[in-house]
């Protein structure tokens, strides 16, 4: 069943449109709510007034005055306060202050625009550089959400002595998810007697965290708290922290109306609101010898965090262990910070941080290659990471890794030299389009960054059903990436049965145990491993019972299973994560094993810039990469596929445009995502190399496809245009315009 | 830009050598009550009948082959009446302002925006959305077809892909790849299963000729 493309399991239901997404759930009697915000990015909220002409007694209000519990949002730290309270502080442009609902919805939004927010201003901090430099002080001493250094060796000395050093700065804008399901939630609340119960129905990726999040609010026990995650219409990380607030949004409402309530964001405010992809500035000082070896790498990594500190810690972590890329480096100095701005707070979105800090030293090593007289192929495979290697953590490579087959492979796939002497014969020409090619080469750690698995110790099983058939019980929710479909097969595999004998349970926090959050590639490598541990331990407990042979049949199993379930009313195993002893990781120096595994990758670009109107076409792209086995490779192609497009548009035309800490550019008209027609062919290979570590061999696959697509394109951008500074995405015309008048100008 | 244009004639749901953007571009007057999926040449909607925009006005819909009576409020939008009256959520909101393509259906086999569609609009007309193209306990081609070549991932945009593409092969049914790139390009899709949307086209083109023979 390991590597079979075989098709979705929800195929059939959603090409007939029967799953139900958020929105598509009704309750009986239920009404909707809407939020209000702030509108300025900084300031003291004085009161709050509810204009006329508004029946205010047919609404339920909810302010922070009404919570029963904690009016902070659960998290890494707990500093979001659910509701801005009256005499409390403005943080961002679209902080939520009250809530409201009622039946009628075009009422409702009459009501939300009736209720005005008296505050008073304070001068705002809105980018990277404010922060940094303590325009205003807006969190704690000094602006700094986290801090983190990684050090290696001694570079210092290294910059006075090397034959050649090379500096520059990159950077990165925000970047909207723009799933097309919007961020919804419906929440019901119970009461018998003075026992109250929340259940949460949504889209979301991480039930156990909603679960964490609304116990906290409403000062409830776990068993009094249940969240379903409903079928969801993309997420990329979107739907990873911020249900923790709309789900609490809903609830209050559900609590103080008595009824159920749907909360559903429309387009423009699920932009603006919620979390984005953070921007970043990367500063990298790098020193060589005569042969073009590296010998010591400074970056300083910067992240835009916005008003609270919500995954900044760990998107920042992730950043700063992938900014080194795929290359050995003697002396490493990592520092990185995420910095407070007031504007929404920035959040997961696929990649977490790698894509950002990838994008500049791949950008830097073309930059370096131009100054040391070399090839970006040339210098980067003297620089490549083997077996052995330390890499900035001190992290040794554990496995095999040919990152030269796969860059050959990519290469002779896109037929890049080939490609880079006609292209450079034709940009010598007068023609009015420029050509170019270009490559990125990269990693992703699978799982969660340095210690986060151990803390998290996830709990997955797998249950006899009174069919006879198995269900897997995790945590982890569908929102396209293929999970009901990879963890039937795994499990279909470990137990030696038909993939429709295996059936995966839905995401119910009263149903499934916390096997984790749906990210950071994980759901197959990690998860995967413990659903493959479970299925062995039941087929292990059927025969200790003696109802099962060695060797079986799919029948056979199926009558054991019945048989157990009959017996003794359920048939669950569970397997619990615990950290395999040679992987070893100290989360305050940084030093260690950052991450069980990595999966390598190059992707390679052909563009084509018109040089009237500087627009950017990619005309061929190509991503081979090392996921170690591929459990589903229609599926993991898609995944690819998907990923390659996001990052292409993250790369050229994906701007948000901020005025005042608000995007004002949110629509689907004005921030561009790439259409059918915008994206060049798309291939994909796969090579595949087994790791003990993943169920089948398996490694995490999702994130790692936004990672290289914005270095390649820009690396083949650069082909196409010459030594100009092509050091910020999006790389959009406007850009590439200035970047062209400033290189004229000298 | 590729130049492409239509060569199906009038109610063609090809796209006519614009993008989305070009096309959403060129509408200056975002009237209410164009609908439009991609380029969209379909005869200009009926004028409106004096009614209040909240007073209710009985309307029978055809909807999948079934005659609905229903009372509607004549500012609500096709895409409000199909979910929240009749009950047929496999019309996706993902916009409310015709720029994802989510909430795609049929009228009169012509591919359009249900949200930028009042149900008036759809008076005397037959809508199909994504429930109405069974055939009996079969997926049609093009529902089979999205299946067998994984043309989507979360699912969420694929009730209107799928109607965009139906919308397609009825004016276009062996169209080439341009075509179909420049057909589908009215709707989004994030997860960027673009690759399989095409391939899931072309063979709803196959499987739909061999159905018909």
């Amino acid at each position: 069943m390991i590597g079979a493309p075989i098709t979705r399991r929800e195929g059939r239901a959603k090409l007939l449109g029967q799953p139900l997404y958020t929105d598509d759930k009704i309750l009986p009697g239920e009404i909707r709510g809407v939020t209000v915000r702030t509108h300025i990015p900084r300031g003291i909220l004085k009161g709050i007034s509810f204009g006329e002409g508004i029946p205010w007694e047919e609404f339920t209000v909810v302010t922070a005055a009404d919570i029963p519990g904690k009016n902070l949002v659960a998290s890494i730290v707990h500093d979001q306060p659910f509701l801005v309270e009256i005499g409390g502080t403005i943080s961002h442009p679209e902080q939520p202050v009250v809530l409201l609902a009622h039946p009628d919805r075009s009422l409702l939004e009459k009501a939300r625009r009736a209720i005005r927010l008296d505050v008073e201003e304070l001068p705002p901090v809105l980018d990277i550089e404010s922060a940094i430099e303590k325009a205003q002080v807006i969190h704690g001493s000094n602006n700094i959400l986290k801090e983190i250094l990684i050090d290696k060796g001694d570079p210092g000395p290294v910059f006075c002595s090397a034959v050649k050093v090379v500096e520059g700065e990159y950077r990165t804008g925000a970047q909207e998810h723009a799933y097309i399901e919007p961020n919804g939630m419906l929440a019901e609340v119970g009461r018998e007697g003075e026992r109250l119960t929340v259940t949460v129905y949504g889209s979301l990726q991480c039930p156990y965290y909603v679960h964490e999040a609304v116990k906290q609010l409403f000062g409830l026990p776990g068993d009094q708290v249940r969240v379903v995650a409903m079928e969801m219409g993309g997420a990329f990380g979107g739907k990873e922290d911020y249900p923790s607030v709309n789900a609490g949004h809903a609830a209050l409402l559900a609590w103080k109306s008595g009824k159920p309530v749907k909360l559903i964001y429309d387009r423009e405010e699920d932009m603006a609101a919620t979390t984005k992809r953070h921007p970043s500035r990367t500063r990298i000082k790098s020193a060589f010898d005569r042969d073009g070896l590296l010998l010591a790498l400074d970056i300083d990594f910067v992240l835009d965090g916005g008003a609270f500190v919500t995954l900044s810690p760990v998107v920042l972590s992730r950043g700063a262990l992938h900014a080194a890329s795929v290359y050995k480096c003697p002396n490493v100095r990592i520092h990185a910070r995420a910095v407070a701005t007031n504007v929404p707070p920035h959040g997961a979105f696929r990649g977490f941080g790698a894509p950002q800090s990838l994008f500049a030293i791949e950008r830097h090593m073309d930059v370096c290659a131009r100054e040391l007289g070399l090839t970006p192929l040339e210098l980067r495979r003297r620089n490549f990471l083997a077996i052995g290697d330390r890499m900035s953590t001190g992290q040794v490579v554990k496995e095999t890794v040919d990152l030269e087959a796969i860059v050959s492979r990519a290469l002779s796939e896109i037929g890049y030299e080939e490609k880079r002497r006609s292209f450079d014969a034709h940009n010598s020409s007068q023609s009015p389009i420029k050509r170019g090619v270009g490559f990125s080469v990269f990693l992703h750690g699978c799982g969660f960054t340095g210690g986060g698995e151990t803390y998290l110790a996830s709990v997955a099983g797998v249950k006899g059903l009174p069919d006879g058939r198995v269900s897997v019980l995790a945590a982890n929710t569908e929102m396209g990436q293929g999970k009901t479909t990879v963890f039937a097969q795994i499990v279909a595999s470990a137990l030696k049965l038909p993939v429709d004998m295996v059936d995966v349970w839905s995401a119910d926090t009263a149903e499934v145990p916390n096997s984790g959050p749906t990210v950071a590639s994980r759901s197959t490598m990690i998860v995967g491993k413990l659903i493959e541990d479970a299925a062995y331990g039941l087929k292990q407990s059927l025969i200790q019972q003696g109802l099962l042979e060695m060797t079986y049949t799919p029948e056979e199993f199926r009558e054991a299973v019945k048989t157990a379930v009959a017996r003794h009313g359920s048939l669950k195993c569970y397997s619990q994560y615990h950290k395999p002893p040679h992987i070893v990781w100290d989360d305050t120096t940084y030093k260690g094993d950052a991450y069980p595994t990595f999966s390598w990758a190059c992707y390679a670009a052909g563009v084509s810039v018109d040089m009237v109107t500087y627009e950017v076409k990619v005309d061929d792209f190509v991503a081979v990469q090392e996921v170690g086995r591929v459990v589903n490779p229609m599926l993991a192609t898609g995944q690819i596929e998907g990923g390659v497009a996001q990052g292409i548009g993250w790369g050229l035309w994906e701007e948000v445009q901020w005025k005042d800490g608000r995007m004002v550019n949110n629509q689907m008209t004005n921030y561009i995502i790439p259409t059918s027609v915008d994206l060049p062919r798309i291939r994909v290979a796969f090579l595949e190399n087994p790791h003990p570590a993943g169920p089948g061999g398996a490694k995490g696959i999702g994130e790692l496809p936004m990672d290289g697509p914005a270095p390649a394109v820009l690396n083949a951008l650069a082909h196409a245009l010459g030594p100009i500074r092509l050091d910020e995405i999006p790389m959009t015309p406007e850009r590439i315009l200035a970047r062209l008048e400033e290189a004229d100008r000298g | 830009m590729d130049d492409h244009p239509c060569k199906h004639g009038d109610g063609c749901t090809c796209h006519s050598g614009v993008s989305r953007r070009g096309f959403l571009g060129s509408i200056t007057t975002a009237a209410a009550g164009i609908a439009a999926s991609g380029t969209l040449t379909a005869a200009p909607a009926p004028p409106p009948e004096k009614a209040q925009p909240d007073e209710p006005v009985k309307l029978q819909l055809s909807v999948n082959g079934r005659t609905h009576k229903v009372l509607v409020e004549p500012r609500w939008t096709l895409l409000y009446v199909l979910r929240d009256q009749l009950g047929l959520t496999g019309t996706k909101p993902g916009c409310e302002r015709g720029e994802c393509g989510a909430c795609t259906v049929l009228i009169d086999g012509v591919a359009r925006y249900s949200c930028l569609t009042l149900a008036l609009e759809a008076k005397g007309k037959e809508v199909t959305t994504i429930e109405g193209l069974m055939k009996g306990e079969e997926l049609g081609a093009t529902q089979r077809a999205f299946v067998e070549e994984d043309g989507y991932q979360c699912g969420y945009c694929t009730p209107g892909q799928v109607m965009a593409a139906e919308g397609l092969l009825r004016v276009n049914p062996r169209p080439s790849m341009e075509e179909i790139r420049h057909g589908m390009s009215g709707n989004l899709c994030r997860c960027g299963a673009y690759v399989h949307i095409f391939k899931s086209v072309e063979k709803a083109a196959v499987l739909s000729a061999s159905e018909k023979r």
